[in-house]
């Protein structure tokens, strides 16, 4: 192993402070006893409790979840469809358009699409609430999981799909008994992926959320504005921790599956 | 009372007129962008065939493959699959399996698992698939291995999984691209007349692609020569060996020993071939058709040529040169005789004496003798 350099390790040490300070000292503060969030009086965890009991925020985070899990199945079912399509598909006409602009949503101001969003639904008149926050979400979130699920079917060998064919399978059959337990980690990671990010996402939901479908997000940012409560240094913790939970998890999975397949292909090498 | 000696049936369906073909491809050229993988093949291959493809790397012999197993489509041409037009019919429909060149084994099945996926998606009742993948693994030696991942397993292992996968359903047509290349040459000999066997049992029609001629010898009832995308010659073994119809089968196809030389005078079916100063010409036979003046190759395996250490009187061509190098292959020697106009012409000989007893050594004076029918005349 080699050994650090000074300004290495200063550098290192600076970004990461500059990173994550603010969320450690957020943790931190969530253990404090006091009622005024800047002031330190003791650990306790009695935030959490009253955390708990606050209907307001269960009932928002149990939008936020029932938000994330049917949006993210959503996208990872349609993103994985776009990424095969736009893999597979062959040459077809105006492949590069589509390829170019399944990328779009990725750099897209978050207010432009939650604006546009707004008025689409407007237009059509679809009354806002828990369904046009989960559509508005499959939408950007699909694009994450189509750029993961895609650089996974680049390097799969189309012949073991041909196999399948030639073996009696239909397309389809030949998807979900080869291609798909094969990509299934870029897949999964991809779920977990669009989980996140629906989790997060405070923009898009405030446009596109009614009155009686508040997430935590946007609760959260509501509460601030009147004053920094430290259940809301609790709840920020909460989300933290699956946050980083979920993130960790889809690029194991995906570390996994592709050191998995180099040692494959060294050993296949090596036989 | 004596039985007259029944003449054996001999299988050669391409002589018969009337006989219909499994396989017809009628002018099929195939492009991939501007490069032509496939140039204007006409071909026909019959039902109980083995139908080897032979040539160099790169000359389409997959593409070929490709094309009947349907993952290709077919730039211009047809090809019929029993009569019918096979170009709408998705590969799934067709009654063809194919071995893939890369194996393609699903990584995450088990060798049991492999095998046995595309009789689950065949009509074969459920308790007759186990029997089945049992028989195959017999068949290929992978018993011990049924429950391993393809990872798991040496690269010859995988080519005989791949070769069962491909057996099982036993189809009506299979192709075999390079099914032995990663197997040892005992392991090899013995799939060889496995496959020999079970296409005598089940009469299936196989096409195989090797790089290996004895291979192609062996099991082959028709061999194509392919080169560039075209096919230059096809024949049965014994003919491609015998009578090439060109320098490069002739060449592509085991040793040769090639002169290239004008005809000066012809009589009958023979002819007479100046091919150096100062050497005499060689009688040979020709095709009909070849006329004083062309231009022309002799060619000659080395097998059919004599060293001897005098002049043999009867021979109609007789060589002198020296011995330039022997190459010992066990049962029989090789020997390297170079000419006085510096050419080197290869004999073979049986070494049934002791090494210690040989006739020649290097730098022997020799005499290499044929007869006017060993070797054949090529005008391409
Ligand atoms: N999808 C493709 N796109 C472009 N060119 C191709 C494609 N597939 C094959 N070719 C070209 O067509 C030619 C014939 O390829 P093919 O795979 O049939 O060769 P082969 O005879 O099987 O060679 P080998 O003995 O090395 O396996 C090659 O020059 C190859 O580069
Ligand atoms: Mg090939």
């Amino acid at each position: 192993m080699r050994r650090f350099s000074w300004f290495n390790a200063t550098s290192l040490t600076l970004g990461f402070a500059f990173l994550y300070i603010p969320m450690i000292i957020l943790i931190i503060y969530s253990f404090n006893g006091g009622r005024l969030v800047t002031v330190w009086a003791g650990f306790s965890t009695k935030w959490y409790g009253t955390l708990l009991s606050n209907e307001a925020f269960l009932d928002a985070a149990w939008v936020t979840v029932r938000v994330g899990f049917m949006s993210s199945t959503l996208a990872t079912i349609l993103g994985t469809m776009a990424a095969y399509v736009l893999v597979r598909g062959g040459r077809f006409h105006g492949r590069t358009l589509f390829s170019g602009m399944i990328y779009a949503p990725l750099v897209m101001p978050e207010v432009i699409t939650g604006l546009s969003l707004l008025l689409l639904f407007i237009a059509i008149g679809l009354d806002r609430g828990i369904i046009t926050i989960v559509l508005a979400h499959t939408t950007f979130t699909m694009c994450y999981v189509s750029v993961v699920v895609s650089s996974r079917l680049i390097s799969f060998d189309r012949s073991l799909e041909e196999a399948a064919l030639d073996l009696g399978c239909t397309p389809f059959d030949a998807f979900r008994s080869v291609t798909l337990p094969i990509i299934a980690p870029a897949v999964i990671s991809g779920w977990l992926l669009a989980f996140t990010l629906s989790l997060d996402d405070l923009v898009i939901a405030s446009f596109t959320s009614g009155p009686s479908s508040t997430t935590l997000p946007i609760k959260i940012f509501s509460a601030v504005r009147l004053g920094v409560r430290p259940e809301i240094n609790a709840l920020s913790t909460i989300m933290i921790g699956i946050v980083t939970i979920g993130v960790i998890t889809a690029s194991l999975i995906n570390k996994r599956a592709v050191t998995k397949r180099l040692d494959d292909e060294q050993k296949a090498a090596a036989a | 009372m004596a039985q007259p000696a029944k003449t054996p049936v001999v299988f050669a369906p391409w002589e018969d007129k009337t006989a219909k073909p499994l396989i017809e491809f009628n002018g099929v050229t195939k492009r991939f962008g501007s490069f032509t993988a496939i140039d204007n093949i006409s071909l026909k291959i019959y039902e109980k065939e083995f139908f080897a493809l032979l040539g160099p790397s790169g000359c389409g012999k997959t593409t070929l493959m490709r094309m009947l197993a349907g993952f290709e489509n077919i730039t211009s041409g047809t090809v019929l699959l029993g009569g019918r037009d096979i170009a709408p019919v998705p590969p799934n429909k067709r009654p063809v399996n194919m071995m893939f060149q890369s194996y393609a084994l699903f990584p995450h099945l088990s060798v049991w698992d492999n095998i046995a996926f595309g009789l689950r998606r065949s009509d074969m009742p459920k308790d007759q698939i186990g029997d089945r993948v049992e028989e195959m693994l017999r068949l290929t030696r992978m018993e011990k291995f049924a429950r391993r991942k393809p990872h798991q397993i040496s690269g010859g292992q995988r080519q005989r999984v791949a070769l069962a996968r491909s057996l099982a359903k036993a189809p009506k047509l299979l192709l075999l691209d390079e099914p032995l290349g990663a197997l040892d040459k005992k392991l090899r000999n013995d799939t060889q007349f496995e496959l020999m066997d079970i296409q005598e049992k089940t009469g299936t029609t196989f096409v195989i692609v090797t790089h290996d001629q004895e291979e192609a010898m062996t099991v082959a009832s028709r061999i194509a020569v392919m080169d560039h995308g075209k096919i230059i010659q096809v024949a049965t073994p014994a003919q491609i060996y015998e009578t090439p119809n060109s320098v490069y089968v002739a060449d592509f196809i085991g040793d040769v020993n090639l002169f290239e030389g004008n005809v000066t005078a012809t009589k009958g079916d023979k002819v007479e071939i100046a091919w150096a100063e100062g050497q005499p010409s060689i009688h040979a036979t020709a095709p009909a058709g070849t006329k004083s003046g062309d231009r022309v190759h002799f060619a000659i395996r080395p097998e059919k040529v004599s060293i001897s250490g005098d002049k043999p009187d009867d021979a109609a061509n007789a060589i002198q040169g020296t011995v330039h190098d022997i190459a010992y292959l066990g049962n029989i020697s090789t020997y390297h005789v170079q000419l006085s106009n510096g050419l080197i012409v290869k004999a073979q000989a049986a070494n049934n004496r002791r090494l210690s007893r040989r006739n020649f050594t290097w730098e022997d004076q020799v005499w290499l003798s044929f007869t006017d029918t060993a070797g054949v005349v090529l005008n391409k």
